[in-house]
């Protein structure tokens, strides 16, 4: 025994001394000559993972088990082996996404999600409460130990909790930045990992050559023991099966990555991706150094204090105490409680990081009432919640000591930690592997694979300390058989651990993979998975500033695609990519081909072209550019619209021209026509006038002939001025017409008889076929005589003179009256039947020379008929006469009574 | 002197035959192209009053098939059009015909200009 207040005095001197190397350690990362940047000072710090349990507890599952205790320290060698393709990555990823904490990580691979943040920092708060426990325990025992129970200073292990919790506060909470390193902390726990190691080394060298003559003599006594002898057999004391170190060494090989003071001081603390080349084999030799003396410690104790009447667990104190070496003692005790207060700073600040950032801040700045996001600086703030979170985990780890802590072994409960922390490994190293894992898989395998650790670890634990009822564990809850916690559904014949490992890993893989398939990834998921998933596809400084070297990266391409496609419509390209990985190319070929749509085929390619040909294009720039160039999309969309604008406007212009164009050399045409025609009948006026006036001597007769060619040209020439003007005021709608009731009888029996003296002149039959009555029809009189005069005059005119007949007829057709005019004269050929209703043209027949008629007659009836509601056509063949009718519409029965 | 008319408006046709041997002439009358060309190539007038507008074979056609033909090459053409536009006279001219009057015309232009052609 050790006076009390030496034993007291030298912790605190060493805890001074810690502080001391932090503080010169952190004063030399501000002067930017930072101690811990090597690779050495990396691996020291990562041997955290050799913790009081290590110290202590390994020598007591040794002496229980032989190389049982061996499993826990396989794994992290095994496992480190796959750092450089598996903690690479992580350390990649994380500082490029300026990680701070394992929640952190998971939250966001899983699109940055608070949810499942909150959830993995409560896993890992209440895994690690035991593990806590187990620190608290260690040293107050060790203490206990060393100084005895000191009076009037009640329980030993609150004052370790409040001294440890005073000294994290000290050591971690002095910068703000959690993705800043703690230099100090760092410096500290490398010096402490040295410690424990010096220390555990010279007991076990002590035990071996100083108690003993070496390990084959402490072998040798072991072997000649019947009681102990069992023990040097490999697998003698394991639960007894292989299957229970195979899962112990799974347990670790998760165990060294996902506890929360293992992502601390390799990931977040880590300063150089290089440092882990030389700790892949620095930190197996550390755990080789540190194991080598456990057997023979542990058999020493066996051998020096038979029949059990010392704990294993505290063979490395009681061993040099019993010899009254007090100075190794004390020696030890300074390496045990390097151990846990190394194991407890990090631990403590990583768990307060987790549960500032993932835990409490997100559902603060959703209070709107505390009004958080208006102040400028919450650095108080963060550094009270993270220093109240670090006095709470202790306590609460303190609480976990009183309540469960005395029914285990410090091995057993490190083990329980060990098993709720691999809880994080489908969810984490799925997400960086699988980029099919999505936010609800990962929440769903989480919580499964939590609550079965509740059931399997946690509530026995709490039974055993009879905190809960016994009979749980015994019979089951309700006495269910089947759900007993520590043979649920009839497995049983495991050890504790590897049955709770079993089922938790079912529970969590099966339901992260499950709920991940089931479910499609948002689009800030997709593209965190991508971002996670192929961080080795992006150059090593992309803090997103070169995009693409070469190879095009998926949540590149999809960001640019989103800028122009919109979100939704980028995630369903991609949809099809994150099903089944494309080839590169392929994804490449799929953006162009969408941002083609958008871009234009050949903006969109030159802009994957100089991606792909390793152009030194920027993100930003790249963004710059497609900006501007949707900038330009849009102005060149209006444009287009302005310029399909302009040319409909040019087309109407064009057109409109073209009608004026058309009409203006119409009307040439038909001026230059009634020029021609009124040239014709003015030529033989004038001829025959100036005959007239030369040849006074003229005989009687032709006299007489002359001037009747002389007046009837004159009366040509009349009529054809008439029908210009008749043409000229229907074209320009300057006809008035002076509509009344008429009675077509009347009005083809007028007419008939004012043209019977053209038939007569011509020897041509006229009969009219009428009706005895008809109905009335409203029309201009004078207008209708004229279309029945016209066509009357050009029946006569083209029939053959002698034999011609032509007949009249009216009756009525549906609505209108329907008159016809037939004649037996040459007929008219189909191609003409549209013709002859143009103005000027004739159909004229070649056997008979020019036709008579200026060509306006029908171009002129058929206005007035079509004025008057009617229709105007043309029924012929060559050679069989032709048929002009006509149509009036029939008055209704209620306008004739108006 | 032989004098052939080509001319399809009848009461225009009596008047240039009236004349034609009130000065005369020898006439013979065409009603349409193909007749005028024809009558030209058997009878071989001295002068052809040539109308432009005319059914079948119109008058510059009729000019250029006799300009063609060594047998009427020597024949005198006079055109007579009622379309006054110069196109059309320069059009007449370029193919052969000696003398182009418009519609209505000068009798006395008309003789003089066939007796000038003549002489």
């Amino acid at each position: 025994m050790l006076e009390t207040w030496v034993v007291i005095v030298i912790a605190f001197a060493y805890l001074a001394l810690l502080f001391a190397i932090a503080y010169y350690a952190d004063q030399r990362a501000d002067a930017g000559r930072s101690v811990i940047n090597s690779p050495y000072i990396y691996s020291l710090s990562l041997a955290v993972y050799a913790t009081a349990w290590t110290f202590y507890g390994s020598v007591g599952r040794a002496a229980e088990n032989g190389v049982g205790f061996l499993p826990i320290y396989i794994g992290p060698t095994l496992m480190i082996a796959l750092w450089w393709v598996v903690m690479r990555k992580i350390l990649r990823i994380s500082k490029q996404n300026r990680i701070t904490s394992l929640a952190d990580f998971v939250a966001s691979r899983y699109g940055k999600s608070a949810l499942l943040g909150g959830v993995v920092t409560v896993i890992a708060v209440i895994g690690i409460l035991p593990y806590i426990s187990l620190q608290l325990k260690a040293v107050s025992a060790s203490f206990t130990t060393v100084a005895g129970a000191v009076p009037g200073l009640g329980d030993t292990a609150l004052w370790v909790a409040l001294i440890l919790a005073a000294f994290t506060i000290l050591f971690g909470t002095r910068h703000i930045d959690t993705a800043e390193h703690h230099e100090g902390m760092v410096a500290a726990v490398a010096f402490e990992s040295l410690v424990k190691l010096l220390a555990f080394v010279a007991v076990g060298a002590w035990v071996t050559w100083g108690l003993y003559r070496g390990f084959g003599d402490i072998f040798a006594r072991v072997a000649a023991e019947p009681a102990l002898s069992p023990m040097l057999a490999p697998f003698g004391g394991v639960g007894g099966d292989y299957s229970s170190w195979i899962w112990l060494t799974m347990l670790s090989m998760l165990a060294i990555m996902f506890l929360p003071r293992q992502f601390q001081v390799t990931v977040i603390e880590n300063k150089n991706e290089d440092h882990l080349r030389k700790a892949i084999w620095l930190f197996p030799l550390y755990m080789l150094a540190i194991n080598v003396f456990v057997l023979p410690i542990a058999f020493g104790g066996l051998l020096h204090f038979p029949s059990g009447s010392v704990d294993a667990d505290s063979f490395v104190l009681t061993l040099p105490m019993s010899q009254k070496q007090e100075l190794l003692t004390l020696v030890v005790f300074i390496g045990g409680l390097s151990a846990a207060t190394g194991m407890v700073i990090v631990e403590t600040i990583a768990l307060s990081t987790m549960v500032c950032n993932d835990l409490v801040m997100p559902v603060l700045l959703r209070m709107r009432a505390l009004r958080l996001n208006q102040r400028a600086d919450l650095t108080g703030l963060l550094l009270g919640i993270r220093r109240g979170a670090i006095v709470l985990i202790l306590l609460l780890g303190y609480l976990y000591f009183k309540l469960a802590g005395e029914a285990y072994a410090l091995v057993s409960i490190g083990l329980i930690s060990f098993a709720a922390v691999a809880q994080f490994a489908p969810a984490a190293l799925g997400g960086i592997f699988w980029k099919g894992g999505t936010r609800r898989g990962a929440l769903a395998g989480l919580s499964a694979g939590f609550l079965v650790w509740c059931y399997t670890l946690l509530l026995p634990a709490f039974a055993r300390s009879a905190w809960l009822p016994i009979g749980f564990l015994e019979h089951g809850p309700f006495g269910i058989e089947l759900l007993k916690p520590l043979a649920l559904f009839g497995v049983s014949g495991l050890d504790q651990i590897t049955h709770a490992m079993i089922w938790s890993m079912v529970a969590n893989v099966g339901a992260y993979v499950a709920v991940s398939l089931l479910h499609a990834p948002g689009a800030e998921e997709h593209r965190q998975a991508t971002l996670f998933v192929d961080v080795f596809k992006r150059p090593a400084d992309a803090g997103g500033a070169r995009v693409w070297r070469g190879s095009a990266s998926a949540p590149e391409l999809f960001n640019l695609l989103a800028r122009f496609v919109g979100l939704r419509a980028a995630s369903d390209a991609f949809a099809e990519f994150s099903k089944k990985p494309l080839p590169e190319a392929e994804l490449v070929h799929l953006v162009e081909n969408q941002l083609a749509g958008v871009i234009g085929a050949a903006s969109a390619h030159i802009m994957l072209a100089s991606v792909v040909k390793e152009e030194a294009l920027t993100l930003d720039e790249v963004r710059a550019v497609l900006d501007e160039a949707s900038q330009i999309v849009v102005y060149s969309h209006r444009l287009e619209q302005k310029s399909q604008e302009l040319e409909r406007a040019t087309q109407e212009l064009r057109a409109a021209n073209e009608r004026l164009t058309e009409l203006d050399r119409m009307k040439d045409e038909f001026v230059s026509t009634v020029s021609h025609e009124l040239r014709t009948p003015l030529t033989s006026i004038r001829s025959f006038t100036e005959i007239l006036n030369d040849n006074p001597q003229l005989p009687a007769a032709e006299r007489a002939r002359f001037l009747g060619i002389v007046i009837k040209e004159t009366e040509r020439l009349t009529r054809l001025i008439g029908q210009v003007l008749d043409v000229s005021r229907l074209e320009s709608g300057r006809v008035e017409w002076h509509e009344s009731l008429l009675d077509m009888r009347e009005v083809i029996e007028d007419t008939a008889a004012s043209t019977s003296q053209l038939f007569r002149e011509r020897n041509v039959r006229l009969e009219c076929n009428l009706p005895g009555r008809v109905p009335k029809v409203r029309a201009d009189l004078d207008r209708i005589v004229q279309v029945v005069v016209n066509l009357l005059s050009n029946a006569v005119k083209f029939i053959e003179p002698g034999q011609g007949r032509v007949e009249v007829a009216l009756a009525e057709d549906g609505g209108f009256l329907r008159v016809d005019v037939r004649d037996n004269g040459p007929g008219i050929s189909p191609q003409h039947h549209e013709l002859i209703f143009e103005k000027f043209r004739q159909a004229g027949d070649p056997l008979t020379g020019k036709p008579q008629g200026s060509g306006l007659g029908l171009y002129i009836s058929r206005r007035i008929i079509e004025h008057s509601g009617g229709r105007l056509w043309v029924e012929s063949r060559p050679g069989q006469g032709a048929c002009f009718s006509f149509t009036l519409p029939l008055v209704s029965e209620a306008a004739l009574a108006a | 002197m032989r004098v052939l008319i080509a001319e399809d408006e009848p009461n225009i046709l009596t008047s240039l035959e009236f004349l034609m041997r009130n000065c005369d002439y020898e006439v013979r009358v065409a009603r349409d192209g193909e007749e005028a060309l024809r009558t030209a190539q058997d009878w071989l007038p001295d002068l052809l009053l040539l109308d432009v507008m005319m059914p079948l074979c119109n008058g510059f056609e009729v000019c250029r098939r006799l300009r063609d033909n060594p047998a009427t090459r020597a024949v005198k053409i006079v055109m007579l059009t009622a379309h006054g536009r110069d196109a059309q006279i320069e059009r007449g001219l370029a193919l052969g015909a000696d003398a182009y009057i418009t519609k209505p015309f000068s009798n006395k232009d008309l003789i003089a200009r066939v007796r000038g052609l003549l002489e």
